[in-house]
Parts: C-alpha cells; structure tokens; sequence
C-alpha cells in the first residue's frame, strides 16, 4: 500500500495533478485531521456543559455552550455552580502551577544552556592540559539514559533533603547536559575566529570575546537548544512526580494528572478536564505559534547529519 | 523525549561543523598567531568548565555507579542498604511478573515501532513530494509539544467506554463498542496508537530531513532512465535513507522501551497488569513497595537490553554507512 500510494504520487512531481496526488492530498488531510481532531475535541467539550455531554455526547459543537469548566477549574466559580454544571468542586490552582512550571522549566533551561555555552567555549576556544580527554569522559555520558540515574538520583535528592523543593526539581540537570555542549562545541568551532582574535589583539578578556562575541554570533542555535529545552522540561512528568509531592512546587504536567486522578471514576467531569488540559498545553500552543518555524527547522536539524 | 534529542543531536552539529570549517581554514593565519597566548588558558578553561564536571560527577556518573551498587543491596531508603550480592538478580530470574512485564513491553515495542515508523515513512515521503509547507510540517509536530499527560487525559476522553467520540463513531458503524483501555485485549494496542499519535510528527520531520539531503539529481537521472516512481522508491530513497530509518527505529525503539507517562496516567499498568510495563513495574517496585534495591536491578536489566537492540540494529540496518559512500 505505502509505496503504491508513493510510487503513483512520485510519477507527477512537477506535472499536474493526477490521481496519485489526489491521493497523496488525500492521505496527508487525512493524517492533519487526525493530528488535529484531539485539540479541537479538548476545546469543544471544555466549553460544553458536562451534563450536557452524556445526553449529546456525539455533537460536534460545544453542548450548551458555557465557559462554567474553566472558571471551575480555575477556582473562580462557586462549589454550588460548579455541581451544577457537573463538575466535581476540586479546582486547579492554575496561576500557582503556571509559576511553577515557568520556575522549574525556565531556571532549569536557563542553567543548562549557560553552563553548556561556558563548557563548550573553554571545549573549543581554550587551551588547556586534558582538555581533549575531559571532553572525551563527558561525551560517554551521552550514552546514560535516565532510567539508570533516576532512583539513585532521587535517593540522593532525599539524603540531601532536597525532596519537595524547587532545588532538587532542578539540580541534577542543570549544571550538565553532554548534548548541549557538544552541539555548541561543534558550533563553536564552526565559527570564523577573526573578530575574537582581533578583539583578543586588543586586549579584551576571553571573558568578554565569549559574552560579546561569541554568544551574540551563535545566538540562533543557543536559542534552539533553549527552546527544546524548555518543552523537554515543561513536559517533564516523571522526575516531578517522584520528587514533588508538595502543591507548592508541583509543575502544571504533575497537577493535571493529579487532578485527573482526584476526579470521580464513575461519571468524571470531563468537562472540566479537558479545560485543564487545555490550560496546561496552551503555554507550549502558544511558544509554538511564536516558535513554530524555528521548532520545525531545528527538530530536522537536529536528525541529519 | 530526551533520549531521543540527546542520541541524534550530534549529528546535526556535525553538519554545520564541518561545513563552516572550511570557512574558518581562511582565518587559519591570525589563529597560529594568538594561539601562544591560549596556552596560558588552563585557569579559565578549568574554571568555565567547573559547573558541568560537577554536575556530571554528582548527577551522571555517581548515579550509574550507585546504581549497580544498589541492585547488589536491599534498600529501602529509610534505612541503609545491605549488601546481598546476587540476591536481586535471583528474584528477577524467578519473578513472573517481571517476565509478563517484559513480554508486555515488547508487545507495546513491536506495535509502537511498526506503526510509528511505517507511518511516518509513509507521510515523510509524501510531503517530500507534495509540499514543501512549513505549516503542515508544524501542524503534524504539534503532539509532540504538549506533555505526554495533556495527550492521556484527551485520549482516555476520547477512547472512553460510553462517551468517548471513538466509541461512539464505533458504536454507530458497528452497534458495539469497545472498552479501549479497560480489556485486557485492547489496552497494549490503544496505548500504542496513543504513543505513536503522540511522536509521529518527530520521527516524520527526522525521515523528512533526511529526504532532503538526497540530491534530486539521483532521481532525475533515474527518470531519464526510464524507471518508474515505485522503482524509484525502492532503488533511491529506502537505500539513501538507510542511515536515517536505522537512526530513527533505534531512537523509536529506545524511547518505548521506556514508555512510562501515558501508561501511568490512563491505566497505571491495568486493568489487572494488562499494561503493566516496565517503567511501570520499576516505579510500582521503588515507590510504591519501596524496593530501591529491586528497582535498579530491574532498571539495569533495562539498560542492558537497550544496549543489546542497539549494538544488533546498527550492525543489521548499517547504520554508520550509507550507500553512497
């Protein structure tokens, strides 16, 4: 099937349209509405009415359409509104996990970018004894995947007390991420070395050539990494669950699956979970509606070599 | 996720790497100049480079270490570990849930590879031919964005027995409908079809990258030739693609391996162990019966088996050559 419906499309490349492209159109509308059909379900039952779901749970449109799940999840309607419309009375606490997330993610990506871009400047620019063999013992860490740190890492948050704390949310990813700075080491290199000699020449500090020079001129790809890492951490889920068990620190990912599970098992408000999971996902809509061309470039980037 | 940037990654920098490189070869005189000067660097050099070496030696290296330590231990946290050498190891090779977890982790890696990866071959190839748009480039990535949690909840909603639109659509066509996440029979394939929605725009922008690296010239030549576009495809692209599929199936075959989020937000490994795969079984293990010791056993059993696909898949896709060089 794949390649029939590949091999009749490739015929016409630049020819006009035929069947194999209506196909091919056919195919690709298809896997768009798939792609997309979830979202727009998340924001039609979020603006529906959740009694209203189980006596129209088939329309395509919002069931007697009202805003009341996401004033329930964001605490702001009444416990007696909120049964009304079928909701359970939990809420979620949206502005505190927001400034959690923005917290956990930003400061981690933050710290990671940094500390990668100053690794890869001493990597690539400076000289220094051991330089090629420190690179070499650190690069083997790209082949640690986290299921192998992840309980002893936790153990060592707890012996430390961290448990429950922004710091031990943070900590063990940010002083070290071998892709980054290997990904920015290779960039480094990449670039022409003129204007840092010339600046060295007259008496700037590496310092200064790395903050000055170099960082503005590598700009793009320091900001891809950030970005990528940003969603990674945004999204982190499993990390969280094990070391925030505390509200106060809880990233937005941990509470909504909280607030799922604190949700009735027989005739949940879904309603309301669904605006909840819309709030949650709408940070990352909206960095890629700002983002989106660069995260689409970079992702392909990132797999060719 | 992270896995999978990490292990690709570094490729892409090499493009770039070396192809500025030769840029660089013209500045190569004012560089021998300065470069007596740079020998003095090794304060600074040590110094900038401080933060990671610590963070690899406190959060990377002392980790894996402990790791296999501990799966020697028992250790349940509240009190100190207590050495009992292969004791661990013993109970994995007798623990039956272990081995159904296993077998249910390969069932959801076989399901979750296949369609991933056939579908996003097929939808890559596509849009290499159809359209060159951004946009619907972007739109197919955007389930990657969200969390793997926001993907659970919308899709236990949708695939739910009574109300779920899927059910319901079911329902219609056929007068039944089925209980996606709660029969023993469906849950293992709905999570896959749940993982692979999820990543399919991923892996498709991966396989599309690499399309784009083969030179139309190659399929001019062949169309002068004479040959036909499902020749083509099987003669040009799945060969010049080699590299890519082979990266893309390991980094796919890796990241289920691990399948954890969605597992623990729709059905926490039921209904009666049904999807109870590894990941899970870990966490279950160390945080909810508090066996730490069993826990990294289990999880260096993981990693061992991460290493073996590996190392097989490389050699059997070669995926350090392609056929062009």
């Amino acid at each position: 099937m794949t390649s029939s419906v590949t091999a009749s499309r490739l015929r016409r490349t630049r020819a006009k349209p035929s069947v194999g492209r209506g196909f091919a159109w056919g195919y690709l509308v298809l896997i768009l509405i798939i792609t997309i059909f979830p979202f727009y379900w998340m924001l039609r039952t979020a603006l529906s009415n959740n009694y209203g779901l189980t006596t129209d749970p088939i329309s395509i449109l919002p069931v007697d359409f009202t805003l009341g799940p996401f004033q329930r999840v964001l605490g702001l309607a009444s416990v007696a509104d909120a049964r009304a419309e079928g909701g359970s009375g939990a809420t979620l606490d949206l502005g505190i996990y927001i400034r959690n997330s923005m917290i956990y993610a930003g400061v981690a990506t933050f710290c990671q970018v940094f500390f990668a871009t100053l690794a890869a400047y001493s990597f690539s620019r400076l000289q220094w004894k051991g330089r090629d063999l420190v690179f070499g013992i650190l690069f083997t860490a790209l082949m640690i995947p986290a299921i192998l740190t992840l309980l002893p890492n936790f153990v060592l948050i707890k012996e430390l007390g961290l448990t429950n704390s922004f710091a031990g949310l943070i900590l063990p990813g940010a002083f070290f991420s071998a892709f980054n700075i290997f990904f920015l080491r290779q960039f480094f290199l990449g670039l022409s070395r003129e204007i840092e000699e010339a600046a060295l020449i007259d008496g700037a500090s590496k310092i200064r050539v790395l903050f000055q020079i170099v960082v503005p001129s590598a700009s793009g790809p320091i900001i891809t990494l950030a970005i990528l890492g940003f969603i990674n951490y945004w999204n982190d889920y499993f990390w969280p669950l094990i070391i925030a068990a505390d509200p106060k620190v809880q990233p937005l990912t941990l509470a909504l699956a909280v607030f799922k599970q604190s949700s009735p098992q027989v005739a949940p408000d879904w309603a309301g979970l669904m605006a909840a999971s819309l709030l949650a996902a709408l940070p990352m809509l909206i960095l890629f509606m700002v983002f989106g061309k660069r995260i689409v470039n970079s992702l392909g980037f990132t797999g060719i070599r | 996720m992270t896995t999978q940037l990490e292990a690709n990654k570094p490729a892409g920098a090499r493009t770039r790497g070396s192809k500025d490189r030769s840029k660089n070869r013209k500045g190569a005189a004012p560089t021998r100049v300065t470069s007596a000067a740079n020998r003095s660097d090794w304060k600074l050099g040590w110094l900038l480079i401080t933060p990671a070496i610590l963070g690899f030696l406190v959060f990377a290296l002392y980790p894996t270490l402990r790791g296999i330590y501990l799966s020697f231990t028992d250790f349940r946290v509240l009190t100190p570990a207590k050495w009992i050498g292969l004791g661990n190891y013993e109970m994995l090779l007798n623990d039956k849930v272990f081995w159904d977890s296993l077998l249910t982790t390969l069932y959801f890696v076989f399901l979750a590879v296949l369609l991933g990866v056939a579908i996003s071959m097929l939808t890559a190839v596509i849009l290499h031919r159809v359209t060159n748009s951004t946009v619907i480039r972007g739109l197919i990535i955007l389930p990657f964005l969200i969390s793997s949690v926001v993907a659970g909840v919308v899709w236990s909603w949708m695939l739910d027995s009574q109300l779920g639109i899927v059910n319901l659509w079911i329902e219609s066509l056929s007068g039944e409908t089925i209980r996606f996440l709660s029969d023993r029979a469906w849950v293992i394939p709905s999570l896959a079809v749940i993982t692979v929605w999820k990543s399919m725009g991923y892996t498709t922008i991966l396989i599309f990258a690499g399309l784009q690296t083969i030179p139309p010239q190659v399929y001019e030549a062949a169309r002068t030739d004479g040959a036909n576009e499902f020749q083509m495809f099987r003669r040009i692209t799945l060969p010049l693609l080699r590299p890519i599929t082979a990266m893309v199936t390991i980094l796919t075959i890796i990241s289920a391996f691990q399948v954890f989020d969605i597992v623990q937000v729709t059905t926490k490994g039921g209904p009666a162990n049904a999807s109870n795969v590894l990941q899970m079984y870990i966490y279950d293990k160390a945080f909810g019966q508090l066996d730490f010791g069993y826990g990294a056993t289990m999880s260096l059993a993981l990693f061992a088996m991460l290493i073996v696909i590996s190392f097989t898949q490389m050699r059997l896709m070669r995926a350090s050559e392609s056929d062009t060089n």
